[in-house]
């Protein structure tokens, strides 16, 4: 790495201005982390944008397409949030990548939009040399322009454009104050100062020298400190108080998650087994009917079921993410999840994973840290999700009588905590070994800037369940769909004489009896084994493959027919066999899924799902071979 | 923690407990005195107080990270609030708020009481 990148600007940074009157065709968006910057480019995009992963790492990429007054349009590249250019970690050695276009898959920006905190100028300024020194045309968009008002500090625009050779714009990206000026830099249609040479600087306290420098030539005033944000952060993180919030906030994201959000599924449920109930009644008898109902319909609904759960748990992350309050639960829980490897940020993913580890795995991207990251969500799965649920009921009520214990708890429930608390314990036993030896951490300093609290913007809560639902739906409509339309085949082929084969003679049925050998072991027969085989596409599915194989007509996981069958097909110590197996088991083609796209390759799903699978069959097997002694 | 909670809101405890007030008082002064003797770190400071930092014994790459945040020798910090048990804890530094980890925090070492710069 040439010595200039670190934080330099090179000589005179020959700034090519557009042709004037004509719009860029791609713009970077950079700046550092909490300026803002995602409020910017929601601002200017709007639901014109997409979000992927850079290929090939962990970072997000988000691209949108900003459209100017004339028609005109811009595509916008969001970059990571950076402190400085230097590639030094994987998120600035993207931003490198992409503003000096050594990225393929990525298109050479031939602008920039800088987005500072207007009220930070003096430490967020020093980005502003490295990004000057590409020599790109560069917008300085000094953000937060209201927060800086409303606390009493000011910077003459004017005079740091003049300094740096740059345009400034003074904007509220959450007010929409001052946009119009970041759309007249992207038409090619605002006045530029005459650029400037930069000083050539290598350590960050020159760098930061040199930002002060500038920041008073600009009469810049440092707004006074945030009255609010002081004042409740002794109440938030008062030694008592503090604790006792951070429970609150648990217990109701818990709550509404589990009970609160019940009608709300029940109704969406509701609305598949009437509507399949009308293609049903609708549709004359054919196999085509067949498919649709029972496989598509059914399939599809049973994911689907999860929608109001997935998207009530991404308004909460996103509520406590734009407020503040985020950061300071990741303080109160950085002990603790010190204490298995893992950090603060950890803590709220991991919560989410017992609703489902899908969205659990797509909020791990507020930890910043990639090992940190990738740890979290190797032991997401393990939480007991809500797909998980309906199997423990159903083999629990099958197996344990509804019996009190201490005069309060029914064993079930006992049986039920103690799935949780498995599922649990093994996450964390991982999390040690993973944090121990792989993912080792070494001795990075764990960070956490504090932001000053907001009120999180309607536009931005939408915005983000918007995206969230849509990676959830896709998955939804692509992978399950698939695997329920290859079991629906499986289960209905060879077709003899006009009639589909009896469930032990078809595709599925052989499978199952193939993989037999495999799973006798584990006290499981073939009927079993088709259930395991079709809840690799998520994991309730084994309830509806059962209740088909064992010949009912309405499956349901409190049906007294469904587990009297079990009770028939399974030993007591299979079944506990078969619990274990659930709790351990990456049963969940969704999950593995979005493994890949957040790790950016098949390395860790696979080694994740080889991991899983391994301690849900030894696991099973331990259980069923130790049962027998109980 | 002591000197924390005397902030927070015990000045009325003060005026009504003359005997509370004085002890306060004492243990300040104990603090003052490990303060000068020992070549002081961020993990010395009590809430409220505020330091100038000498140097950074970290490795290269994480001092940079550090100082990008503002943790730069000659930085004024002061310590803000705490998790609770006191780790991680928040410093103002440059005009942000920066939670650090106490053994990070450790290794911030900053200026003794005595030398510290004063501004003229």
């Amino acid at each position: 790495m040439s010595e200039c990148h670190d934080c330099a600007g090179c000589g005179p940074a020959a700034m090519a201005p557009f042709p004037s009157g004509t719009a860029a065709k791609a713009v970077a968006v950079i700046g550092p982390p909490n300026s803002g910057k995602t409020t910017l480019f929601n601002r200017l995009t709007g639901l014109r944008q997409k979000v992927a992963n850079f290929p090939g790492v962990t970072v997000e990429q988000h691209t949108g397409i900003a459209e100017l007054a004339g028609g005109q349009v811009v595509e916008l590249i969001d970059l990571p949030g950076v402190y400085s250019l230097s590639p030094h970690s994987e998120d600035e050695q993207v931003a490198y990548d992409v503003l000096t276009g050594r990225r393929d898959d990525t298109p050479k920006p031939e602008a920039v939009l800088l987005v500072l905190d207007s009220t930070n100028l003096g430490r967020h300024l020093m980005l502003a040399a490295p990004i000057l020194a590409l020599g790109l045309p560069s917008l300085i968009i000094l953000n937060m322009a209201d927060d800086l008002r409303s606390r009493g500090g000011t910077v003459d625009t004017k005079a740091l454009s003049r300094e740096l050779g740059a345009p400034v714009a003074l904007v509220s990206a959450r007010q929409g104050e001052g946009i119009e000026q970041v759309r007249d830099f992207l038409a090619g249609t605002m006045d530029l100062p005459t650029p400037r040479s930069l000083p050539v600087l290598h350590d960050v306290p020159k760098c930061r020298e040199w930002a002060g420098r500038i920041g008073s030539q600009a009469d810049y005033r440092p707004p006074i400190a945030p009255k609010w944000t002081r004042r409740l952060d002794r109440v938030i993180l008062h030694p008592v108080a503090g604790p006792l919030i951070f429970a609150l906030v648990v217990i109701a994201v818990f709550q509404s998650i589990f009970s609160y959000v019940t009608p709300l599924m029940d109704g969406v449920k509701w609305l598949f087994e009437v509507s399949g109930n009308w293609i049903a009644t609708s549709l004359p008898p054919s196999l085509f009917r067949s498919l649709l109902v029972e496989g598509v319909w059914k399939g599809v609904g049973s994911v689907i079921v999860f929608l109001p759960q997935v998207l009530l748990l991404f308004l909460f992350i996103g509520i406590l993410e734009d407020s503040g309050y985020l950061a300071r639960a990741a303080l109160i829980a950085d002990r603790t999840m010190a204490r298995f490897g893992l950090q603060g940020k950890s803590f709220i993913p991991l919560l989410s994973a017992y609703a489902c580890a899908v969205p659990a795995i797509l909020s791990t991207r507020t930890i910043e840290n990639k090992r940190d990251r990738i740890a979290t969500i190797l032991i997401a799965p393990f939480m007991t999700c809500a797909a998980r649920f309906p199997v423990y009921t159903l083999i629990i009520a099958a197996f344990l009588p509804n019996r009190r214990l201490l005069g309060f708890l029914s064993v079930r429930t006992v049986a039920m905590i103690g799935l949780y608390a498995l599922g649990f314990v093994m996450a964390v036993l991982t999390a040690r070994i993973l944090k121990s030896s792989i993912l080792k951490s070494g001795r990075t300093p764990f960070l956490l800037e504090m932001p000053a609290y907001r009120w999180p913007t309607v536009q931005s809560l939408g915005l983000r369940l918007f995206d969230r639902s849509k990676v959830f739906l896709r998955r939804a409509g692509t992978v399950i769909l698939l695997v329920t339309v290859l079991l629906w085949t499986a289960a209905h082929v060879p077709y003899t004489h006009g009639h589909p084969p009896a469930i032990r003679d078809s595709l599925a049925g052989t499978l199952g009896r193939t993989i037999e050998p495999v799973i006798k072991p584990l006290g499981f027969d073939w009927k079993i084994g088709i259930g395991l085989i079709t809840s690799f596409a998520a994991r309730e599915t084994i309830i509806a493959t059962l209740g088909a194989i064992y010949g009912m007509d309405h499956p349901d996981s409190t049906s007294m027919d469904l587990q009297s069958a079990l009770r028939q097909d399974l030993t007591p110590g299979a079944a506990v066999a078969l619990l274990i197996f659930f709790a351990f088991a990456m049963q969940c083609v969704s999950t593995v899924a979005v493994v890949r796209r957040e790790t950016g390759g098949w390395k860790w799903p696979i080694a994740q799902f080889a991991y899983m699978s391994a301690l849900a069959y030894g696991g099973a097997f331990l259980a069923q071979h130790l049962w027998r002694y109980v | 923690m002591r000197k924390a909670k005397r902030q927070a809101g015990m000045r009325h405890l003060d005026k009504n407990f003359r005997a509370a007030h004085t002890r306060i008082e004492m243990q300040l002064s104990g603090n003052n005195g490990v303060l000068e003797a020992s070549p002081g770190s961020l993990v010395d400071l009590r809430r409220g107080d505020e330091a100038v930092l000498s140097e950074i014994d970290l490795p290269v790459e994480d001092a940079r990270r550090l100082m990008e945040l503002g943790f730069l020798p000659g930085a004024r910090v002061v310590a803000g609030q705490s998790a609770p048990g006191g780790d991680p804890r928040v410093f103002q530094v440059d005009g942000s708020e920066i939670a650090v980890r106490r053994e990070t925090a450790r290794r911030l070492k900053i200026f003794r009481k005595e030398n510290l710069p004063r501004p003229a």
